[in-house]
Order: C-alpha cells, then structure tokens, then sequence
C-alpha cells in the first residue's frame, strides 16, 4: 500500500487542532477505520468529511462518542430510507406508465 | 432589512445571563444542526440564525449595541454612517471562528451585517479549515437524452458547469461532481455538488433498470400462421420473425436492444416485447362463413 495515499493521524490532528485521543475513541468505537503502515496510524481520505461531521458533533454540539455512533447509524438509516423512496418512485413511475401503452 | 429579534431566535428572556444563552443555543443548535439535519434547507437557515444570535448575545460588547439599538437598528444604521464619516473606525471582528463547512458570507443576514459588519463568531478551536457547503441540484432530462452520453453546461450558483451525462443515467440517481460545492472556510477544500437526475419518459417504452418493455400488436392471421414484423426499438427498426401459432401474451427477448448500462460502454440492457394479437372486426360474410367452417373442423 502507497503511504501517500493516506493521512497520518497526527498531522490530521493538527490541521483540525483536535486530540489524538479523540481519534483513538472513534476508531474504538467502529466509526473510522484506522490504517497502520509500520505502526504509524493513518486514516484514508474518504472518511474525512465523516469525521469532519464527527468533529462538528463532538466539539460544536458537546455530543459524547455514545451520541455520535447513535446519530452515525441514525443518518445511515435516513440515507438507506431515502434510496429506497427513490427506487419506489421509480418503480412508481414504471406502473404509471403502464396506462400509456 | 428585517429585524431579527435575537432573543426570540435563541427562545431566551431579555435579561437571559451567558450560562442561559449558551445552553439555549446548544439545546437549539442540537436541534437544527445541518449535520442531523440533511438536506434540510428549513433547518439550515435557522441554524444560521441560532449562530447569529449566539454569536451576538454571548459577546457583552455586541450585545450591548444590539440592547441598545436592537429595535430601532436603522438609527444604528445612521449612527454609524455618520461615525463612518467621523472616520472612526467602525465595528470590524476579528475573533476566531466556528466555522461548520457550509457557511457564506451571504448567509449571515444582512441585518447582522449592518450591525457588526459581516461574519464573525466565536470558536473553541480557532481556525480550522473545513470543507466547504455541499450544493444539491436537481436535472429534468427525457429518457432519450440519457440513451447516449452527452455533454451539458450546468449553470449553478452562478457558475457554469460543463458536465458530461453518461448513458444509462437513472430516475433519481444522484452523481457528485468533486469541488464544485461551496468555497471551503479558511482555505479549506471547496464542497462537492450533487446532481440528482429526475428523468420523464415520454417513449412507448418501460424501462426498468438496463431493461426497456413495450407491446406491439400482431394481427391474428399472422399470429396463426407465421410471418414477418417490423417493430421499432429505441435506436430504430427491426425485423422480427413470428412464430406461426403465437400465443397472446407471448414475451420475446431482444438481447442488448435495451437501455445502455451504465459507465459500461458498449453494454446494453433488453428488450421485451409482448404480442398483443388483435381479433379481426368488421369481418365480411365470406370470412365469417371461413371462420365457422374453420371452427367446424375442431
């Protein structure tokens, strides 16, 4: 694996000026993955709008780790709800075409 | 320019102390952050007007001018044209920020702008660079539009955008153009932009997923006997070869005459015809009496 692709924990800890540790307890929780390439921790960039979010939740709203994993899976319900309402209208649209033919 | 009762917005009393605006503000922000809220333009901007009024309640300075000139703000206005004219220096922050990846300077309202003079806020952090708003954009297409790729120029937010549409796009898909959102905070990265595809189809034809359905009619002597029939598929006509003795109802199968896969060129889904065998009316005497001694032979 390129190490290039991957952002080191610390740097990104100090870009967005939050804890190590705060890292750490996300990835404990099952809410990030963290990558370990000759035993430095890296995270892969398509998490970090989540952990943006994560961040968001954490430091603006005061919401603890538990908070954070209910609303992770809450959201995650809410994405699956809304693409299956779009598959349904889809197929809506297929029956109302039916009176056309 | 409307007046924006901060005290109302935070659902807080005048003489509300920190302690009690910082937990209205939590307990509402809680509530309405765009985070928990996606999606939600209603709570979006009144997320945006909880920060305003949080950002200006719990600074004593500023509010103490909001107390101050609150209601009759276009006095504030006047008095400070004329410090302006004074050449004082006017109200211009300089604090940190909070900053939640999706804030515009035009989405302050312009009465926080005429009172303080833009965006400012308070942040635990500091400066910390965010991504900027994510954009969602809806794109009415017909269904032939999305038969084959083709190009178009997208205007959003101002910006125009060149956009390829690949072939096989689906009713209510959505694709991300990476970098086309809005500008990031404190030179973060822009946001993305998500173009949901809302397709019509005007076509005799059904699709569903790669596949298309439609029914052609065969006339019954054809259908009895056998014969030839020019059916049109999306991109044209074909020949199709009927079986003598085909059944009403019958389903056949046009391999790859179906709707393009999608990003998979040179794929196609089917196509599914049903035969609609058609009883013949108006029938003359000569062909009644043929039909009974047909039905006689039975």
């Amino acid at each position: 694996m390129k190490t290039t692709d991957l952002i080191p924990v610390q740097q990104f800890c100090e870009h967005y000026n939050v804890e190590i540790s705060f890292i750490d307890t996300l990835n404990e929780f099952g809410l990030i993955e963290i990558i370990h390439v000759e035993t430095k921790p890296f995270i892969q960039p398509e998490q970090l709008k989540d952990i943006e979010k994560m961040i968001r939740l954490h430091y603006d709203l005061q919401i603890n780790i538990e908070g954070i994993e209910a609303i992770s899976h809450l959201l995650h319900r809410v994405n699956q709800l809304q693409e299956e309402i779009a598959t349904l209208k889809n197929k809506t649209q297929f029956f109302d075409q039916d009176d056309d033919l | 320019m409307e007046f924006i009762d901060y005290y109302k917005v935070l659902e807080i009393e005048k003489n509300a102390s920190i302690d009690d605006i910082k937990k209205a503000y939590r307990k509402l922000a809680r509530k309405y952050h765009p985070d928990l809220n996606p999606n939600d333009e209603s709570a979006k901007r009144k997320f945006q007007q909880i920060n305003e009024a949080n950002e200006v309640l719990s600074d004593p300075e500023k509010r103490k001018k909001y107390d101050q000139y609150g209601k009759d703000w276009q006095h504030a206005e006047e008095f400070e044209k004329a410090r302006q004219q004074r050449g004082q220096q006017t109200y211009q922050e300089s604090t940190g920020q909070t900053n939640y990846g999706f804030e515009q300077d035009d989405d302050f309202s312009e009465y926080f702008a005429s009172m303080f003079g833009g965006k400012s806020g308070s942040g635990s952090r500091g400066q910390v660079k965010f991504r900027g708003q994510d954009f969602n954009a809806e794109l009415k297409l017909n269904l032939l539009d999305v038969y084959k790729t083709h190009q178009q120029t997208l205007t959003v937010n101002g910006k125009n955008i060149r956009l390829t549409i690949p072939a096989g796009v689906e009713h209510g898909q959505t694709i991300k153009i990476a970098g086309y959102g809005g500008p990031g905070a404190n030179g973060g990265p822009n946001g993305d932009l998500y173009i949901t595809f809302s397709i019509s189809n005007n076509t005799k034809f059904k699709r569903e997923g790669n596949n298309l359905y439609t029914s052609v009619d065969v006339d019954l002597y054809t259908a009895v006997l056998g014969g030839e029939l020019t059916v049109e598929t999306i991109d044209g006509k074909v020949k199709l070869t009927v079986a003598p003795e085909t059944q009403n109802g019958t389903k056949i199968k046009l391999k790859n005459k179906g709707f393009p896969i999608y990003k998979q060129e040179g794929q196609f889904g089917d196509l599914y015809i049903t035969y609609n065998v058609k009883i013949p009316t108006n029938l003359s005497e000569k062909q009644k009496e043929l039909f009974k001694e047909l039905s006689k032979t039975n």
